[in-house]
């Protein structure tokens, strides 16, 4: 796919690279707003491992010498066992209690009764179970993507 | 302590080998050592946790555990009329299950130690992985669950499959699996889908309270009963099993038996308990029958023919399924009519079978792997005379195979005779055929031990040794479990099939647990 001699042009890894951010950033939204709007977790990540097969297309080569599989799958694991120790945390009620839900401390804001107006700092556990399937479904994805451009090499 | 574990412990029976799988890569980045004891120390407690999870559900009834309330007990807080959490409930059945599943977990991991030589940590992940759905699919009492644990379940038994990679065979195994897994997840997804567009609930209790049996839910009955049936390996959609049973690592093969009957597990307990009160359910009973016998009679005969060991020994699996399937196949049809209590004594005979099917079964394929670690050759007609060099292997395949054609002393015995006998009273014939496909088995298996352990030594095998320790150890375990089961079916009847038997015909008892 990507000769020795083949050279991208610098137009496009510029732009690539500069593209990330908004991508990046965009997904951490979506992870980060999920106990409140569409979205979450999962569709987060997705759109973040977007911003990682956007550079493995652009850059080739450059960028597959430069990730190593096995971090990817260290960073899936531990956000895999994140998400199950949050699970464990509530374990003095129930396993997946929402034990921060109310609680005042993090992400723990009193919802008042009735419509959601919306405030970001509520739902207790779930935004941070939130973040943690959106790591792994991130790095799961770009895992999946690298093998690809590493194979075809 | 012991209070904790008994009221939290079906949730920490599928927890913990998930936390395993992930955990077990990042000891694996620091020392293969400290890898090996967590693998060992992860495993004991689950199997801890199953045995003790069974055994309180024995003495004390059923289970119930509603996941993230604030009391695991709370099934249905103030103010709402059906449960809308996901919901855990292990009955006497499920107890039997989750026993008979970690007694295999934990003999295939000992085995494994000694089979497997490269890649211990992936495999140790998927089999993790491969536990925890097999134990989710035992105790879910939520529909929706079980699709997701099935599917995890097909997933995981993918990767160990395909786990042989460098085998051309094993991907292509691998492969008629996952696609044989995927159509069969969408026919049960489709299946719960139409049952949640009807009612609005997910809950197996709650759904089979309110079903009506319309000509949707009908619908709903025969693509879940014809899904589930081909996750099970029984006959009209038995092709995956040789291939897959065939090619993984034999001590995969010895938890996936255990794991198709998880399948038929979930197919027992969506019968049961979601269409029992169906008017024609006794339609449904003759369709289960009609697969059994169909199952035992074309495994049994593919098996005669097939020259690869480990594959012949995948048919006589399809086989064995067979028997299942008819005793409680009968024990449904006889569910509101004049012989009851024989239908009760042929579902006995049927799920004691599910546990003698997975230790003897189990104990065979072990054997399988042993003679294939020692000579590297699968081909029956390419091994000869290898009781001199491995007499400990030939033992144990001695007591297996005796199990598996039913013979006295062995735990095949009291089974095979319960259905025999009971389903004799049903009708006569299929009685005649389950004895006609058990000395088929029996042959076939004779046929294997002649041509593999007994004869002239060959020139080829001169230099072969008996398999390593680990190995022989969980031989060992299997061998015993079906000798003693073999030797004192009496109590084994009144201390764990009896209940089991009960439970899955007391729909009642299971909705009233729930709410």
């Amino acid at each position: 796919m990507h000769a020795e001699n083949e050279k991208n042009s610098k137009i496009i890894e510029f732009a690539a690279l500069g593209l990330m951010v908004p991508i990046i950033t965009f997904g951490i939204y979506v992870i980060a707003h999920g106990h409140l709007t569409p979205g979450g977790g999962f569709q987060g990540g997705a759109i973040m491992a977007t911003a990682f097969a956007l550079l493995f297309v652009s850059l080739g080569k450059k960028a597959i010498e430069s990730i190593k599989g096995e971090v990817l799958v260290a960073l899936e694991c531990i956000a895999l066992i994140g998400f199950i120790g949050i699970a464990f945390l509530g374990m003095g009620n129930t396993f997946f209690f929402n034990f921060l839900a109310n609680s005042g401390v993090l992400f723990g804001e009193k919802v008042p009764f009735g419509p959601n107006s919306g405030i970001f700092s509520s739902a207790g556990v779930i935004p941070l179970m939130n973040f943690f399937v959106g790591l792994e479904v991130c790095c799961g994805l770009t895992l999946i993507f690298f093998l690809i451009f590493k194979g075809a090499d | 302590m012991i209070e904790f574990f008994s009221t939290n412990g079906i949730a920490l029976l599928i927890a913990v080998p998930l936390l395993s799988a992930f955990l077990t890569p990042l000891f694996e980045k620091i020392n293969r050592f400290l890898r090996n004891l967590y693998i060992i120390f992860s495993v004991i407690v689950t199997v801890t946790i199953g045995f003790f999870v069974s055994y309180t559900i024995f003495v004390s009834g059923t289970l119930v555990y509603t996941l993230g309330a604030t009391e695991p007990g709370l099934t249905m807080p103030s103010g709402l009329r059906v449960p809308v959490r996901i919901v855990l409930v292990a009955d006497a059945f499920s107890a039997f299950m989750i026993l008979s599943s970690s007694i295999i977990f934990f003999v295939s991991t000992i085995y494994s130690f000694g089979s497997i030589r490269k890649g211990f940590g992936k495999y140790f992940s998927l089999f993790f992985i491969m536990a925890a759905s097999v134990f989710g699919i035992l105790c879910t009492g939520d529909l929706f669950n079980l699709f997701v644990f099935i599917e995890i379940l097909s997933i995981s038994s993918t990767g160990l499959i395909a786990f042989r990679k460098e085998k051309p065979l094993s991907l292509i195994s691998a492969y008629n699996y996952l696609i044989v897994s995927a159509v069969a997840s969408l026919m049960i997804l489709f299946g719960i889908g139409i049952l949640y567009g009807q009612y609005g609930m997910l809950n197996i209790a709650a759904v089979s309270r309110a079903i009506k049996f319309s000509f949707v839910d009908v619908f709903a009955m025969v693509l879940l009963i014809a899904g589930l049936a081909m996750k099970c390996g029984s006959v009209p959609m038995h092709f995956w099993v040789p291939d897959a049973y065939g090619r993984a690592p034999s001590a995969v093969t010895a938890f996936l038996v255990v794991s198709s009957q998880a399948s038929l597990y979930a197919l027992f307990r969506v019968s049961f308990m979601l269409f029992a009160g169906f008017s024609l359910i006794q339609l449904v009973a003759l369709a289960i029958i009609t697969f059994g016998l169909l199952s035992m009679f074309i495994g049994v005969t593919m098996a005669l023919v097939q020259k690869d060991i480990k594959r012949l020994m995948a048919y006589h699996a399809v086989s064995q399924t067979g028997y299942m399937l008819l005793g409680v196949g009968v024990g449904l049809f006889s569910i509101n009519t004049t012989f009851y209590s024989h239908g009760l004594l042929a579902m006995e005979g049927g799920i004691f079978h599910i546990i003698n099917h997975a230790l003897y079964k189990g104990l065979l394929f072990l054997t399988a792997g042993a003679i294939i670690y020692a000579t590297k050759e699968r081909d029956l007609n390419k091994i000869g005379g290898i009781a001199r060099k491995m007499p400990f292997t030939t033992i144990f395949f001695i007591i297996g195979a005796a199990a598996i054609a039913g013979l006295p002393p062995t735990n095949g015995f009291a089974s095979k005779f319960l259905i025999y006998e009971s389903v004799f009273v049903f009708n006569p014939l299929l009685s005649i055929i389950a004895v006609i496909v058990s000395m088929l088995t029996l042959i076939s298996f004779v046929k294997i031990f002649c041509s593999a352990f007994l004869g002239p030594e060959r020139e080829e095998l001169k230099n072969i040794k008996e398999v390593p320790k680990p190995m022989l150890v969980a031989m060992s375990l299997l061998a015993l479990c079906i000798i003693s089961f073999g030797l004192f079916p009496d109590s084994v009847l009144k201390a764990i099939i009896e209940p089991a038997a009960k439970a899955l015909l007391s729909q009642g008892a299971y909705l009233e647990a729930v709410f």
